[in-house]
């Protein structure tokens, strides 16, 4: 029994290093995702073409590939990340990739009224972005982000393959030290499936705080 | 005699291959209450919208307060307006929407107080005193703290005057602000645009289809057919002594339709 209380102590620090993954990886996914989802409603060319290259790219090539990039090809530029480095900057900017699009979409839904609002209130153009269309655009991203989050953890698992030490890969150690396959991937089950919970919760109660007054509710 | 504030040069728009607006002429002198009157479609709201920026002019010119609107002068060259020229002009109109257009996730308060700080760099306590007083006169002093969700649309609108007034613009523009309104809720709002003809001296474009109104509100009236000034005069010429054929015919579906006039 002390044994197997030992291994659920790999398997917990394991889990400790995804949920840093999930957390890091999605702080730099959200800035990208802010800055490349205005980025593509920019006025200026330029911008824009930036902002969709780098979400066609991050989209259209897979997580394992920029992974192995971060990790096995920056080193051949003089850029050596850490196995974490490397794992919230390849999760971060693919996950942030889409999540781009979620930003993208959530403006575009913003009614005209209210970017009229702005200019014949003479506002500018950023002063109407940061004021009035992002915060309500906030609550239109927030669902969708939630499920970029679930997904940004469940890819997490794919920093096993450059050897760091996340839940996944403390499931095979595990695994492979006792021999027993239930123990080890029941836990990781279990313990993936309540972080997505956790996320899920979270980005609920976060919507639920920001939609009060909206909707003519007493605050 | 002063000088017009707004002067409206031969201006025509269209919506791909329909004309809005076809050589459209007026002037407005500073401080006239004008009210614009006519039929769906006959470009009342197209020339407020491009009055207030909201929508470019193919051809023709405008002046707001002896400036161009579109254009500016450069070296002696008259060149098309950029972002900052249109930014500067923008400061001297307002303008009140048929649906308020208020922003949803900010109180009465911070609707007011937005614009103020943010374009013109007015403290937040200069601002929210200024907003007060002017929540005050729409009759709203108790709704600062509200969201526009807790508000019917009759004080809604009265917000949505107050954040145009925050800005002390020399011209309001008024498009159908009761017409969304259920009709207990019209006279509120009317009430409101009284009080501002008759205690301020701003230059105020009314779009309405309510004649009634538009009678005793107004210095003179236009009438507006397919993009042009059909007649225009006083009140009293236009819907008691009407001399166009198409101003009548106007005036008598109005009338058969129930409003008062
Ligand atoms: N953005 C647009 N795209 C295409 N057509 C438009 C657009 N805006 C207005 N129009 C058309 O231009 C014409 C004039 O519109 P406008 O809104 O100025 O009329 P109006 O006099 O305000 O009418 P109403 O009394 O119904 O409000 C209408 O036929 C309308 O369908
Ligand atoms: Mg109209």
């Amino acid at each position: 029994m002390t044994q197997w209380s030992g291994y659920l102590g790999l398997i917990l620090q394991g889990a400790l290093v995804t949920v840093e993954l999930t957390l890091m990886g999605s702080v730099l996914a959200l800035v990208m995702a802010f800055l490349a989802g205005i980025g593509r409603v920019s006025r200026f060319f330029i911008v824009r073409a930036l902002a969709t290259t780098y979400i066609e790219f991050f989209r259209g090539t897979s997580i394992f590939v920029q992974l192995f990039w971060a990790y096995f090809v920056l080193p051949f530029v003089g850029l050596s990340l850490t196995p974490l480095q490397a794992g919230v900057l390849a999760l971060g900017l693919n996950v942030g990739a889409y999540a781009a699009e979620v930003v993208r979409g959530a403006i575009l839904s913003i009614g005209d009224e209210q970017y009229e609002a702005c200019t014949a209130l003479n506002l500018g153009r950023w002063q109407g972005m940061r004021h009035v269309i992002l915060p309500q655009a906030l609550l239109v991203m927030l669902p969708t982000f939630g499920n970029n989050a679930i997904e940004l953890l469940k890819a997490t698992s794919v920093v096993s393959l450059i050897s760091l030490a996340d839940l996944t890969f403390q499931a095979q150690v595990v695994r492979s030290q006792t021999g027993s396959t239930l123990m080890p991937f029941a836990s990781v089950l279990v313990i993936y499936f309540v972080l997505a919970l956790i996320i899920s919760w979270g980005v609920r109660s976060l919507e639920r705080r920001m939609a009060r007054g909206l909707d003519g509710v007493r605050v | 005699m002063p000088a017009p504030i707004i002067k409206v040069d031969a201006i025509s728009k269209s919506f791909g291959a329909f004309k809005v607006l076809d050589g459209l002429s007026m002037q407005v002198m500073p401080g006239e209450k004008l009210a614009l009157i006519g039929p769906s479609g006959s470009g009342k709201t197209t020339i407020l919208r491009i009055l207030m920026t909201l929508e470019r002019i193919d051809g023709g010119h405008i002046q707001i307060d002896g400036e161009q609107l579109y254009h500016m002068e450069r070296n002696g060259q008259l060149l098309p307006a950029d972002e900052r020229h249109l930014a500067k002009m923008r400061q001297k109109i307002g303008m009140v929407f048929q649906l308020f257009n208020l922003f949803p996730h900010k109180c009465v308060m911070d609707n007011v107080t937005l614009a103020p700080m943010l374009t013109k760099g007015v403290a937040r306590a200069a601002a929210e005193k200024r907003a007060m007083e002017l929540l005050d006169m729409v009759g709203l002093a108790d709704k600062a703290k509200a969201m526009p969700a807790q508000l019917s649309g009759g004080q809604k609108q009265r917000v949505a005057i107050a954040r145009a007034l925050a800005l002390s613009p020399k011209i309001m523009l008024f498009d159908e602000v009761t017409s969304a309104l259920d009709p207990e809720l019209v006279e509120e709002v009317l009430n409101v645009m009284r009080k501002l003809a008759a205690e301020t001296d701003m230059t105020m474009l009314l779009v309405t289809h309510e004649m009634g109104f538009a009678h005793d509100f107004a210095d003179r009236v236009l009438f507006f057919d397919r993009g042009k000034i059909v007649e225009e005069g006083k009140p009293d010429e236009i819907f008691r002594h009407p001399k166009q054929e198409r101003t009548q015919g106007f005036l008598k579906k109005i009338i058969a339709a129930g409003h008062r006039v």
